[in-house]
């Protein structure tokens, strides 16, 4: 069995290239079927196809032909443990443009269930998703937002604790302020208004998130109704002023501003109670924990060369299963065939002891033997004791 | 034997102060807290057996029992891999406080000078209220701290990360909420018991008495953000006052 990949990512390809090559799930899963035994993992920053037993030239013709240009020069080929090892660092996020990013272990591993393949491709992706999950586990690599939405949600988590069942209400319907208000509606938060400038606009948005659409102008009457307030119009000036904020006594009130210029006036920082971020404060926290990413990608990348140092061991130790299988065969041949020549001669009671016992002797025998090799085969010497097994044994040979 | 009992916990709640220093190392630091906690548990229960009664009636022995209820509290309330600063916050404070008991022999009394139940529900009551308080006020000044940092947008708010401002708030007011009867039947004893000596109101009754309207209005009013954190200080503030500057006993 042989693993190679051939692939190309944000690395070596600029986007008008990888935009040519990525593909859905389904069509992905088509590809990797029309080639056999191979796995195609196709995000926006990569397409990679894994091979089980599978010619590269083959694989590049597939990609070539979904590119619909020669790609020599951009696509890199990895075999056995670069492949593996390959695998692992991008299930673990530490090939993605920001290490650490948890979305492309699901993506793995929606590639690998979409595929279905062989058994070395079905255990080396096994073993990637396991990677993932122990680096999101064992080291904060992931607990930092890593984008300015994020960023945001994470912040008013810092406020509220649980965001579950808070309110916000997001003025400006745009992409920006879209994907913020998911970022914050998948921790729990309720979308409960949206103002936009385009009433329709604000509608469908409303109808996604279940919230209610208001008017730019209705803001300041709904500000005692929310704990959160998320900005990201395109006005020339700020839409909401100090004055306009009733007292919170009781409940913080968080304000997001990610417009450029700010929806926000920044005095309304300095009112008790409520605290105000804007576009550069969300980078700036962003930026600082992009340096606990960085510093965490070390101990990520341990875990991951221990993984890739067990998945050695594992494929080390399939040049001596087949040997290890034949002389367990073997053995079990001559037992049942001796116990045949005895079985008239005993009561029944007595057969099914001597069956025990004689099972028993096979395995205490054959155990220690079956370990050393498994054993050696790790080191380089496991190709030669299976060989040594299979002559003195003589399990080519065929039995008389 | 109290000996033997003291070093496991003080090195128990020293290893936590020390840990808790890294964000790496909070579960070895919980583990601290809490073996040390059961050694000095362990350590009080020999120096009751040793003593048939009740052998904190010096300062150092309440000093010993204070800290026993600080450490406990906080293992019920705030010993989580979030609440880390807490711990860096209290668990240095338990290890020095435990130390300055043991110098002043806290640690080792096996007399009971206490002949009357009396005073030792009301030393009892009072000293695990206050370290309730004292609990209270490290999350209160958690929340200051916290929310100056929210308000000032500092860039490493996420990287240096304290409990969100709502858990802190809620642990405050819980804390107290537990510690206030407990002030309230420590101090209704002490009255008691003076009243049948009889005695009169000192100064340090005062201002317990002081502390307990504060915590009192604070359960009551149950105001929120930072008038609830400085109210919670405010309070902490007199109780220090009335253990601290005002010390020695008012019994004989």
């Amino acid at each position: 069995m042989t693993l190679t990949l051939v692939g190309l990512s944000h690395r070596v390809a600029p986007v008008t290239l990888r935009e040519r090559v990525t593909l859905d799930l389904e069509g992905a899963a088509r590809l990797a079927r029309s080639l056999g035994d191979a796995v195609c993992l196709s995000t926006c920053n990569r397409t990679e196809l894994y091979l089980e037993d599978i010619d590269e030239a083959e694989a590049v013709a597939a990609l070539e032909r979904v590119a619909g240009e020669p790609l020599d020069g951009v696509l890199y080929r990895l075999r056995e443990d670069a492949a593996a090892l390959h695998l692992f660092r991008v299930a673990a996020g530490l090939d993605s443009l920001v290490p650490g990013e948890g979305e492309i272990l699901g993506q793995v591993r929606a590639a690998y269930e979409a595929a279905d393949p062989g058994p070395l491709l079905g255990h080396v992706f096994r073993q990637a998703v396991v990677v993932g999950k122990r680096v999101r586990t064992q080291t904060s690599i992931g607990e930092s937002p890593a984008s300015v939405s994020s960023a945001a949600a994470a912040l008013a988590a810092q406020v509220f604790g649980d965001l579950k069942g808070r309110r916000v209400l997001l003025v400006g319907a745009g992409r920006i302020g879209e994907l913020a208000a998911a970022n914050l509606a998948s921790r729990g938060a309720h979308i409960a208004y949206i103002a936009n400038r385009t009433v329709d606009t604000a509608r469908e948005l409303a109808n996604r998130f279940g919230g209610e659409s208001i008017a730019l102008t209705e803001i300041a009457t709904h500000l005692a109704d929310v704990d959160v307030v998320l900005s990201s119009t395109s006005a020339p000036e700020a839409i909401l002023h100090a004055n306009e904020v009733p007292s919170r006594r009781h409940t913080p009130l968080f304000f997001i501003d990610i417009a450029v210029p700010r929806d926000i006036d920044p005095a309304i920082a300095k009112l008790d109670g409520c605290f105000l971020y804007d576009i550069d404060d969300l980078e700036a926290v962003v930026a600082e924990t992009l340096e606990l990413r960085r510093a965490e990608a070390s101990r990520a990348e341990q875990l991951v060369e221990e993984e890739a140092e067990r998945f050695r061991s594992w494929r080390a130790s399939l040049d001596v299963v087949p040997a290890i299988a034949s002389l367990r065969a073997r053995a079990e041949e001559i037992r049942t065939s001796e116990l045949a020549k005895v079985d008239r001669r005993m009561s029944d009671d007595a057969l099914r002891t001597l069956e025990s016992v004689t099972s028993q002797i096979l395995n205490k025998l054959l155990h220690l033997p079956t370990i050393r090799m498994k054993e050696a085969a790790v080191t380089a010497d496991g190709a030669e004791y299976a060989d040594a097994v299979r002559y003195l044994f003589g399990l080519e040979e065929e039995t008389p | 034997m109290l000996e033997a009992l003291f070093w496991p916990a003080v090195l128990g709640y020293g290893e936590a102060a020390v840990a808790y220093a890294n964000a790496r190392t909070t579960r070895a630091a919980t583990w601290g807290v809490r073996l040390g906690w059961l050694a000095q548990t362990a350590l009080l229960a020999a120096q009751v057996v040793g003593a048939d009664g009740f052998p904190w009636s010096s300062w150092a022995g309440t000093l010993n029992l204070f800290v026993w209820f600080l450490v406990g509290t906080y293992l019920i309330w705030g010993c989580k891999p979030r609440f880390r600063l807490l711990g860096l916050a209290v668990m240095p404070l338990a290890v020095t406080l435990f130390v300055v008991a043991r110098i002043g022999g806290g640690t080792n009394a096996r007399v009971s000078h206490y002949g009357d139940l009396f005073l030792v529900l009301h030393v009892g009551m009072l000293t695990a209220a206050f370290a309730g308080f004292t609990l209270a006020a490290g999350l209160a000044a958690l929340y200051l701290w916290q929310e100056h940092r929210l308000k000032g947008r500092a860039p490493d708010i996420l990287r240096m990360r304290l409990p969100p401002l709502a858990s802190l708030e809620f642990l405050a007011w819980r804390t107290i909420l537990v510690s206030l009867p407990l002030l309230t039947l420590g101090l209704a004893i002490g009255v008691i018991r003076q009243r049948r000596d009889g005695g009169t109101f000192d100064q340090r009754e005062i201002l317990t008495l002081l502390a307990w309207i504060v915590y009192g209005g604070f359960l009551a009013a149950r105001p929120t953000g930072r008038r609830a954190a400085c109210l919670a200080l405010g309070g902490f503030a007199l109780v220090v006052i009335a253990r601290v500057a005002l010390a020695g006993s008012h019994f004989t």
